[in-house]
């Protein structure tokens, strides 16, 4: 954790007292952490002279930085238009289910993350989830718990 | 200075003066949510819509339009009093504005601009989302049911006391006000306690703690006596 916090002082160096450069400067942090926990806001506030609260308001304005790790697997359900149409909506809920993350977060063990996508280019397998880099189609919610299931909540 | 038009009165405003000041100057009244005088404008709640006749009737907010010369405003119209009200509907659908059982029930500016619009029931289905309430601090509390993102409270305390607790976390109807990292306000590091986010506050947001519904009258006036009695800053 000391480490840590060294390491990402030296990250954050060329921001300091760059209020500005507040979305640059997460970026940084979270290619460093994979995630910008915590105690990094804190450190990105102090570094570059920003208020805690607009730190705060940016990390959960834009979606794409995370507040938790990312998780063993990660699963992208797509909501895109023809997904949408066959069901994803009750496809998502099965996989939140099965898996213990709510969309866009890592489950409280570790094992998952899921998103929501917008379309995966796959509409012909409506609708269809990826686990990793496996693509799965035709899904229903039944079929999408078994595929969590397979891919386990170990290594 | 300028010369405009507003419901059929000619009336005069000085350059960088918005409409809503101008009007407010000639005795006429605009109704707002998220305008407070004293902070910069932030046209949120669009509340303050008038219509430009010289600009095809396009639909302006008045608290942050500079009033320009020629202008022909109506500020006062049925169109107008049906999108105040709907915009109104919308905020009350949004979180649980339930004024009987509000602590500001009687000097709310929200309940005042329904009850002045005659909005009798709400058209849209509430959504009733469950929201926290933060009673960490020992004067103050918020009540995110209460609240409509005006943002007075933000701007007050950075523009203001410049303790910059405040801020909006999330997006969209999910926006929060929250102190620092989204800790709780009792525990927050920032805040000075100085208590002008909740004289600020149009709604039952933003309360003193241990004052009855009878006592909880926010003093929002004293935001502009704060910044008018300060020296300018030539820029």
């Amino acid at each position: 954790m000391v480490n840590q916090k060294e390491h990402l002082q030296r990250v954050l160096e060329p921001y300091t007292h760059r209020p500005a450069e507040l979305i640059q400067a997460l970026h940084k942090v979270q290619s460093a952490l994979g995630y910008v926990p915590r105690w990094a806001q804190v450190q990105v506030a102090e570094v570059l002279g920003v208020p805690p609260a607009q730190v705060r308001g940016v990390i959960t304005f834009y979606h794409l930085f995370r507040q938790q790790p990312v998780g063993k697997h990660t699963v992208r359900v797509c909501m895109g238009t023809a997904c949408h149409v066959r069901g994803a909506q009750r496809v998502l809920q099965a996989v939140e289910e099965e898996t213990k993350a709510p969309a866009g977060k890592t489950s409280p063990d570790g094992a998952f993350t899921v998103e929501v996508v917008r379309c995966l280019g796959a509409c012909g397998l409506a609708p269809v989830m990826m686990v990793d880099d496996e693509v799965s189609g035709r899904l229903d919610p039944r079929k999408a718990r078994k595929v969590i299931q397979e891919v386990g909540r170990g290594t | 200075m300028i010369t405009l038009r507003v419901d059929g009165q000619d009336i005069t405003a000085s350059p960088g003066q918005t409409i809503l000041e101008a009007a407010v100057a000639a005795g006429i009244r605009i109704p707002t949510l998220c305008h407070l005088k004293g902070l910069t404008p932030r046209g949120a709640c669009r509340i303050c819509l008038v219509e430009v006749k010289n600009w095809n009737g396009r639909l302006v907010p008045a608290c942050a339009t500079p009033a320009e010369q020629g202008l022909d405003i109506v500020a006062h119209s049925q169109r107008l009093r049906d999108l105040r009200r709907t915009i109104l509907e919308l905020l009350f659908a949004e979180r649980n504005h339930v004024c009987a059982f509000c602590v500001s029930n009687g000097h709310c500016e929200l309940q005042t601009l329904a009850a002045e619009h005659g909005m009798e029931h709400v058209r849209f289905p509430y959504r009733f989302p469950a929201l926290p309430l933060d009673a960490s601090h020992p004067k103050y509390g918020i009540d995110h049911s209460r609240c409509v993102l005006c943002g007075r409270c933000v701007r007050a305390c950075s523009e203001v006391e410049g303790a910059m607790t405040w801020g909006f976390s999330g997006r969209g109807i999910h926006t929060l006000v929250e102190a620092d990292l989204g800790d709780p306000w009792g525990k927050s590091k920032t805040c000075t306690g100085c208590g002008k986010c909740v004289q600020a506050c149009p709604t039952g947001a933003l309360f003193e703690r241990g004052k009855a519904t009878s006592e909880q009258v926010k003093k929002g006036e004293l935001v502009a006596e704060v910044t008018e009695r300060r020296p300018r800053v030539q820029g």
